[in-house]
């Protein structure tokens, strides 16, 4: 597409990546379900696997549906690429194995979704990565966890479960200062919401299952490189600059001078660990971010009206979401995410766990599961369901109290959500006085 | 590797093949604001197939050393002493815009030393705008962002350059922040600039080459449109080259958009 600009936002959603298809014409997507592509010669099929040709070999290291999606979040993002993957714990664990092995260390956020934190806490312990947890807002923490063994910093834009907004400016800065790429987590507010690159954040990724994919439909990830990351001088990754006996003696930072950190990940992470997403899937997260931006919008608008309602109830005694000034990240978030800073939030009743089972029980049109950045409303209750096992000082420690609810605002019409959420309040408040 | 050229390292990416002065050559010529890396799907295939590469990251660009080129005379007495210091006697020369004007006015100068010509999205002259040449200096952000959306011609380019998935634009943005980075004394995106804007030896030079030339075009091209290099062609078949022209339905960045046509034409071309 020639012209004088670059094509806005919401175009990129819908174009970037995709054409119609030259060999039938069709205007959407394909979905390529194929195992694999048809070599032209030995001749063609020698250069493809030698990286001396661009093309499709085999779906487990590339496809033509997936790689429109990784096109158009690499674009959405403004990244240089991306790779799509199975979920978006396959896209963290992709990130971390691309750069470092058994020896290394990893600081991170210790507001993190709990899959994250398994991974962090147990499992890449046990394959000799150990990590230091400091609280998002604690920047001198940050600058102090950074040890000799270092190579990444890791934060969600927005931390479960209280929604701390990363500092990602401060975060990147203390991150280059010690020569170590900046990862984030960008599930919770999409593009739409920040771009992290614009900030300073080095590494992306999603789980798309969430906003990207919007309708609860399908589980994916994706990770995108925004390019700025110099690993030569740096001096800390031999993965990607020097030889790598795994693929010929590949020096992946001479290969490309922007794109190194993919094409190891592609080329060792996908082919060796193999956790890809199905085209199927991709096409279905195609079809997602084609209306994310109306999505998005739609989510702020109904999260405002929703959390207004309940900071002004009664029987809630606290709503978690950094759109109010009582927000500990109120001022980053509006510095940060002007859009608003997502649509997922947590709020406490003045209630026990029978309170808040009650209140999740009446509700009709939340859904109570465990999923979030579904296109329709869902509610969770931490202590009765995923928490469970805690007692009260454990859920404290948590940040969670008995009557701690989280919500994720879809997009059904405002009055309704609310509506809904008055009577379960209503509810939930009797539950105590009948109570024996 | 590296090749030490007026006492400063030269970086010149090989292909991932050896370095062997005894196959046939070709050098790789970056334009303003590119490295090495733009050529990666052309000079690693070649590399592969039967021929020494080397792709180089011009002086005081990217990888190497030294003070970087002020004019295309002054880039192409580098390339002449960069194939001296390589040991390397004949060489095919392929240049990328303003590459493309230092290749050809060092295959003026290196006469029966160059054996073929490639001029990829080239022009004569080759303008470069005021207003560009001013945002290049003070708002080099914003002039690297425009010449990205003058480059290119889709939002769907084919699996290119670092291979599927890529986003060839946000690559092409990172690229040129990472070469402007990468002097911290000039200002390498201007003096590139300047050095296409006020070269006016094209028509001269292309009368002394003694190889055959190829010029390679975009047809979407808003950088250095088929138009401008017109008169070029005009002027090497007036004086008995061998031309040959290929059109690609590409805007400037023939190397990502058409990365397999760009290397059939290449290929074909020095096979010839």
């Amino acid at each position: 597409m020639s012209g004088y600009a670059d094509p806005g936002f919401d175009t990129l959603c819908l174009h970037a990546g995709a054409a119609p298809d030259p060999a039938t014409g069709a205007r959407a997507v394909p979905i390529h379900l194929s195992t694999s592509f048809v070599f032209e010669s030995s001749e063609h099929a020698q250069s493809l696997f030698n990286l001396e040709r661009a093309g499709h070999v085999y779906s487990r290291i590339s496809n033509p549906t997936n790689a429109v999606l990784e096109e158009r979040m690499a674009a959405l993002e403004g990244g240089i690429g991306a790779i799509t993957t199975a979920s978006g714990q396959a896209a963290l664990h992709l990130s971390i194995a691309t750069l470092m092995g058994a020896g290394s260390h990893i600081v991170a956020s210790t507001a993190l979704y709990g899959g994250s934190q398994n991974l962090l806490h147990y499992t890449l312990r046990r394959f000799g990565i150990e990590t230091t947890f400091v609280k998002p807002g604690d920047i001198d923490g940050w600058r102090a966890a950074i040890r000799p063994n270092t190579k990444l910093l890791f934060g969600e834009t927005v931390g479960n479960p209280g929604l701390d907004v990363l500092d990602i400016p401060t975060v990147a800065s203390i991150a280059h200062d010690a020569g170590v790429p900046l990862l984030v987590d960008s599930t919770l507010t999409t593009p739409w919401l920040m771009k992290p690159f614009e900030h300073g954040a080095d590494l992306v990724y999603h789980s798309a299952t969430k906003f990207l994919s919007g309708h609860g439909t399908v589980i994916g990830g994706v990770v995108v490189d925004g390019g700025s990351f110099d690993w030569d001088a740096s001096g800390k990754f031999p993965e990607l600059t020097q030889p790598y006996d795994g693929f010929h003696g590949m020096v992946f930072s001479e290969e490309s001078t922007v794109g190194a950190f993919l094409l190891r990940a592609r080329r060792e992470g996908l082919r060796d660990f193999g956790a890809c997403l199905s085209p199927h899937s991709a096409w279905l997260i195609l079809q997602g971010t084609e209306t994310l931006p109306l999505r998005m919008a739609q989510h702020m608008r109904n999260t405002q009206k929703v959390v207004a309602f309940l900071a002004s109830h009664p029987f809630v005694s606290r709503v978690g979401h950094p759109m109010l000034p009582t927000h500990p990240s109120h001022a980053l978030a509006q510095k940060l995410l002007p859009r608003g800073a997502g649509s997922v939030f947590s709020f406490d009743l003045k209630g026990d766990r029978a309170q808040g089972k009650k209140f999740v029980e009446t509700l009709k049109l939340f859904s109570h599961l465990a999923n979030v950045g579904d296109c329709r409303s869902l509610v969770i209750h931490p202590a009765s369901t995923t928490h469970f096992r805690m007692d009260d000082a454990a859920l404290a420690g948590a940040g969670i109290s008995q009557g701690t609810i989280r919500l994720s605002i879809g997009l059904e019409d405002a009055d309704d959500l609310v509506d809904d959420l008055k009577r379960a309040l209503k509810a939930a408040e009797r539950a105590a006085a009948a109570q024996p | 590797m590296y090749v030490t050229v007026h006492q400063a390292p030269i970086y010149c990416y090989t292909g991932g093949q050896p370095f062997d002065a005894a196959k046939p050559t070709v050098v790789f010529i970056h334009g303003v604001l590119n490295d090495h890396s733009v050529w990666i799907l052309q000079s690693r295939y070649l590399a592969h197939h039967g021929y020494n590469v080397l792709a180089l990251d011009l002086p005081g660009h990217g990888r190497s050393q030294g003070d970087a080129p002020e004019s295309v005379a002054q880039a192409a007495d580098f390339v002449a002493a960069l194939l001296d210091a390589a040991g390397v006697e004949r060489a095919a020369l392929v240049g990328h815009s303003w590459g493309s004007l230092i290749a050809l006015e060092t295959a003026a100068q290196l006469k029966e030393r160059a054996s073929h010509l490639v001029l990829i999205g080239s022009a004569s002259p080759m303008r470069v705008s005021p207003a560009l040449l001013d945002a290049s200096v003070n708002n080099p952000e914003q002039a690297i962002k425009l010449v990205n959306v003058f480059s290119r011609s889709t939002l769907a380019p084919p699996p290119s350059a670092l291979g599927p998935g890529t986003w060839v634009y946000g690559a092409g943005l990172a690229l040129g922040r990472r070469v402007l980075a990468s002097n911290k004394t000039v200002n390498v995106f201007y003096r590139g600039f300047k050095a296409c804007d006020s070269y006016s030896g094209a028509d001269a030079a292309i009368t002394q080459i003694t190889c055959p030339v190829l010029f390679v075009l975009g047809e979407h091209d808003q950088m250095t449109p088929p138009k401008a290099a017109q008169g070029l062609i005009s002027a090497a078949r007036t004086s008995g080259k061998q031309v040959q022209v290929v059109m690609l339905p590409v805007g400037h960045n023939q190397m990502t958009e058409a990365p397999d046509a760009t290397l059939f034409a290449l290929r074909d071309f020095l096979a010839s």
